[in-house]
């Protein structure tokens, strides 16, 4: 099992994933320099949360064109596993590797709570753990997390399966008044129609440890660690 | 060198008196040029000497057993064992936040994280001690979010949480608002830095962004009060880059894994000046720069602009001779400037040169020595008088009592503020904002830090020496609170004009109520901050003593976090049964329609605070406590509310908690009383409580037990629904209407 997470300049959510996987793996995660064009083979590759290049443009924007970035899309079409959390998220709409958007929230200011997902799709690398339909606690932390796409684009999503996580409250009603920043659909998660990359904005690697109130993130990691042994 | 024109005019453009132009001449033995007639107004800005200040500060305890570095350097240090150790400290930016609130109160943060990663240490947490003036005025809801974004933006971009602090609001502040951030820090007790320099030829390496001509004057206009033209000021407040100092961060942290730093320290008040000044001080000896060699973002910039500019995100580093080109290739890596400026002479002086001739020629020790140090008069404050007699409501209005208070902005949830900072970021998190002290694991060790920032105004503005007593006692209270020990202090002291004799009284008396309180608590006070001039037009701000305090618990897995609330566990009030109702958040809201007496503070026992703050600590110890709060503003009945809402439980109070009182003033006085060093506990166990308490011979009195959804008190029954909606809605309708 070789997961490697990517460091971008501004990242700030690199060092909170590698914590998280060694506690539940046992093992240490390789971090990858943006600048790096050639290294080694991985399993998983994650583009973690912050704020990349400043996000002085749209968020993930620069990032997207980070020398890293054309290897991680190679990588992608061969099959590696890639998963953008918040602003890897906004990465991997903006290199085009998932389909959408993410656009400033809603109430127009950063937004960092604990908030309620519904698993929509557990047929995937990334949650075969979860139950369907599962509800879990979960925190998010964004400025730019209402995820937007076409109405067509929004089809195929949906008739693909390709939605994983939406916003709900503790019941898993999936009503407007749940959704914390205007998702379309109160999309917080989604893949690519090949089902080896996925994009969401709630932070795992955040509900990990009980002691950090909570532990509905473990099912997410161990979701791959299983999908890639 | 140029001749002076105009002396009088430039002297008041440099806030100088004649006697320290006078004292200027005699340490240079001629006139000052214009480069150092700036240089010297910035070093000798209130901002920048605490020239009113220091006879004071001087008194302070600094020292304990714990305390590795106290006041003087950027931040201080304190040692939490198995080499491990903290550094902290709280710096206020009220001038440029009133001016330009977004820039002003970013900066602010990230000027504090620069004092803390200078040292060596990696920034673990941020809190900010806010005051705004009335927020139904639009002025200050615009003042307010900029102030909240700002931060917001600073702190979630550099990747650090923004874990606590408090906001108050008065109309005390409508013309000076308060912004004091406070940043935690861990080292690795062998891996500290410092700002003394050293070694003769060494090289003074600049990093970051490029200076501008942002922030030139800007100590100095934090040494003046405001007046109706301060608006023009608005150019003299800095923009802060949060992406830049976080690669700054970044990139100083790995040069600092290496052997190559001498001396480092940061480009905050005052810029390059202070910056290369202080270090040299410090190493008694001299240094030398060129003024070609500074990385400049606009070409035409003065010596005198680029010496003063205060633009952010910029270090000072002195290397051992030779490093440079290993040294480069980290900055290098991190995309960031690195320039050789100058190198450490043996001179004793700082020259400046330009063009390969001198600029600046100012001697080190003799400047040091000759700093203004004021003995400012000052005349202790009036006693106020003690509050006449009132009528209180019946005991049935209760509720409505409760949901006025719930609806003042100081006391009710600040969700919309600290729901906009990442509060969770790093993954250390355990005890979040929302009420008391946060709780943050060091990273990687058993051990954790519980933080918070503490100062009520109102007892201040009444009463300045027992007022800090209070916010020293109170933040005492919210660290213990927590289960973890009190270890040290920072302290923000923000005050009005020192010139004028009563505002000196006012800060006279809190320091030595300071000094008083943590004597008695040995706690050292570890580093600091003073703002003056926060006034406009004569009008100045209460006296608003600011406390941040730090404590330790060793064993994180000894906070039960499993350990959650159940239906009809015991709720017990800790310490005496109020009967204060002076100064205190009832009288303020429900009963004072006119506020210009609120009466004296209430005493301050410190008997009573250490046994009852140590026998907290016990129940800690011996795992009785689910849940702990302190009593503070509101009293009983609302601080009980704060942790309750917060868990989603409601409490059914004992008659016997307030019906020994058959009249109306003994109910409320008992539940909004804000006496000293009272603490609410709620536990499973109430039997061995009460034996632990027989044995400390501490007082304590069953307040009631929890349920699920309702608060029943004398029989009047409110929803626990109906509560939370008020408790947690209110700030959001302040701000939207």
């Amino acid at each position: 099992m070789k997961i490697a997470i990517v460091v971008f300049p501004g990242s700030n959510c690199d060092r909170d994933i590698s914590w998280a996987i060694k506690n539940i793996s046992g093992k240490k995660p390789d971090y990858l320099w943006h600048k790096e064009k050639n290294f080694t083979n991985y399993d998983l590759i994650i583009l973690p949360g912050g704020f990349s290049y400043g996000d002085y443009l749209r968020c993930g924007a620069i990032g997207s064109h980070s020398p890293i970035m054309n290897e991680i899309k190679k990588r992608s079409q061969k099959g590696t596993k890639i998963i953008g959390i918040c602003n890897g998220f906004q990465i991997l709409t903006e290199s085009k590797m998932l389909p959408g958007s993410l656009l400033k929230n809603e109430n127009l200011k950063f937004i960092c709570k604990k908030i309620f997902l519904k698993v929509k799709n557990n047929n995937t690398f990334f949650s075969k753990k979860y139950k369907l339909n599962e509800i879990i606690n979960i925190p998010i932390a964004h400025m730019e997390g209402r995820y937007y796409c076409s109405k067509e684009t929004l089809k195929e999503l949906e008739s693909n399966g390709q939605i994983i996580f939406q916003y709900c409250n503790d019941n898993g009603s999936i009503k407007n008044n749940y959704n914390p920043n205007g998702s379309i659909m109160n999309i917080a998660g989604i893949i690519n129609l090949k089902g080896n990359v996925l994009g969401m904005m709630p932070h795992p690697e955040r509900c990990s440890e009980e002691i950090l109130g909570g532990e509905n993130g473990i099912k997410f990691f161990r979701s791959i660690f299983e999908s890639i042994n | 060198m140029d001749k002076l024109n105009n002396l009088k005019e430039l002297l008041n453009i440099h806030n100088l008196n004649n006697n320290e132009y006078k004292k200027i001449t005699e340490i240079l033995k001629r006139e000052p040029n214009l480069l150092e007639l700036g240089i010297y107004s910035v070093m000798w800005s209130e901002h920048c000497s605490y020239k009113s200040s220091k006879k004071w500060l001087k008194q302070l305890p600094t020292k304990s057993k714990i305390v590795i570095c106290g006041p003087g350097e950027n931040a201080g240090i304190i040692d939490i064992g198995d080499n491990d150790s903290i550094v902290f400290k709280i710096e206020s930016h009220n001038h440029p936040s009133y001016l330009e609130p977004f820039q002003g109160a970013a900066t602010g943060v990230g000027g504090i994280l620069r004092d803390i990663f200078t040292m060596g240490a990696r920034p673990i947490a941020i809190l900010d001690s806010l005051r705004f003036g009335e927020i139904k005025q639009k002025k200050q809801k615009y003042l307010l979010s900029g102030v909240v974004s700002g931060i917001s933006n600073y702190g979630n971009c550099m990747g650090i949480p923004t874990v606590g602090g408090e906001c108050y609001f008065n109309e005390d502040y409508n013309k000076n608002i308060l912004v004091n951030a406070m940043a935690v820090g861990v080292a690795k007790r062998n891996k500290l830095f410092f700002s003394k320099a050293a070694g003769i030829g060494n090289p003074v390496i600049y990093v970051g962004a490029k200076t501008g001509k942002d922030g030139i004057h800007g100590a100095t206009m934090a040494s003046a009060e405001f007046d109706d033209n301060s608006k023009q000021k608005k150019p003299t407040v800095q923009v802060g880059d949060p992406f830049t100092e976080k690669l700054v961060m970044e990139a100083c942290i790995e040069l600092m894994q290496t052997n190559m730093i001498v001396a480092i320290q940061d480009m905050g008040a005052a810029g390059l000046t202070c910056s290369s000044f202080e270090m040299a001080a410090k190493g008694n000896c001299g240094i030398e720069l060129n003024i070609n060699k500074i990385p400049l973002r606009e070409k035409d910039m003065s010596p005198y602009e680029i010496m003063l500019s205060e633009s952010q995100e910029r270090m000072l580093i002195i290397l051992k001779k030779g490093c440079e080109k290993k040294a480069k290739k980290i900055f290098d890596k991190w995309d960031l400037d690195m320039s050789v400026i100058g190198k450490i002479t043996n001179s004793k002086k700082m020259i400046i040169k330009k063009d390969n001739s001198v600029i600046a020629d100012i001697p080190i020790a003799l400047t040091e020595k000759k700093t203004p140090e004021y003995k400012r008069p000052w005349v202790k404050p009036k006693k106020v008088k003690n509050i006449k007699k009132f009528s209180f409501p019946k005991k049935k209005q209760i509720k409505e009592v409760i949901f006025e208070l719930l609806k003042s902005p100081n006391l009710t949830s600040k969700k919309w503020i600290w729901e906009q900072y990442d509060h969770m970021v790093m993954c250390d998190t355990i005890k979040p904002p929302g009420y008391g002290a946060a709780v943050i694991r060091v990273h990687g060790t058993k051990k954790s830090l519980a933080i918070t920032t503490d100062c009520n105004s109102n007892y201040c503005k009444y009463d300045p020496f027992i007022g800090t007593i209070h916010a020293v006692s109170e933040a005492r209270r919210n660290i213990i609170s927590t289960g973890a020990n009190p270890l040290a202090i920072t302290n923000n002291l923000n005050f009005g004009n020192p010139e004028d004799k009563n505002i000196m009284g006012e800060f006279v008396m809190s320091v030595k109520g300071m000094i008083n309180s943590c004597k008695k608590y040995s706690l050292p006070v570890i580093s600091g901050n003073v703002s003056f001039y926060n006034e406009t037009n004569k009008i100045g701000i209460s006296p608003t003593p600011v406390i941040g305090m730090v404590g330790l618990i060793k064993n994180t897995n000894s906070i039960n976090k499993k350990n959650l609330l159940k239906e009809n566990d015991q709720i017990y009030l800790i310490g005496k049964k109020t009967n204060n109702i002076s100064c205190s958040s009832f009288l303020e809201r429900i009963i004072s329609k006119n506020k210009k007496n609120l009466g004296p503070p209430p005493p301050i026992n410190y008997n009573e605070e250490i046994k009852n703050g140590n026998f907290i600590l016990n129940l800690f110890k011996n795992n009785l406590i689910k849940c702990c709060n302190d009593v503070s503003s509101g009293g009983t009945i609302i601080s009980l509310l704060k942790m309750l809402i917060n868990k989603e439980f409601g409490a059914d109070v004992e008659e016997s908690f307030v019906n020994n009182s058959t009249n109306d003033e003994k109910f409320y006085k008992i539940l909004f009383g804000e006496d000293a060093g009272n603490y609410i506990v709620i536990t499973n166990n109430e039997e061995k409580v009460k034996i632990l308490a027989k044995k400390n011979k501490v007082s304590l009195f069953k307040i009631g037990i929890t349920k699920r959804n309702y608060l029943n008190i004398n029989n009047q029954i409110i929803k626990l629904n109906e509560l939370k909606n008020n408790f947690e809605n209110n700030f959001f309708d302040y701000i939207n209407n």
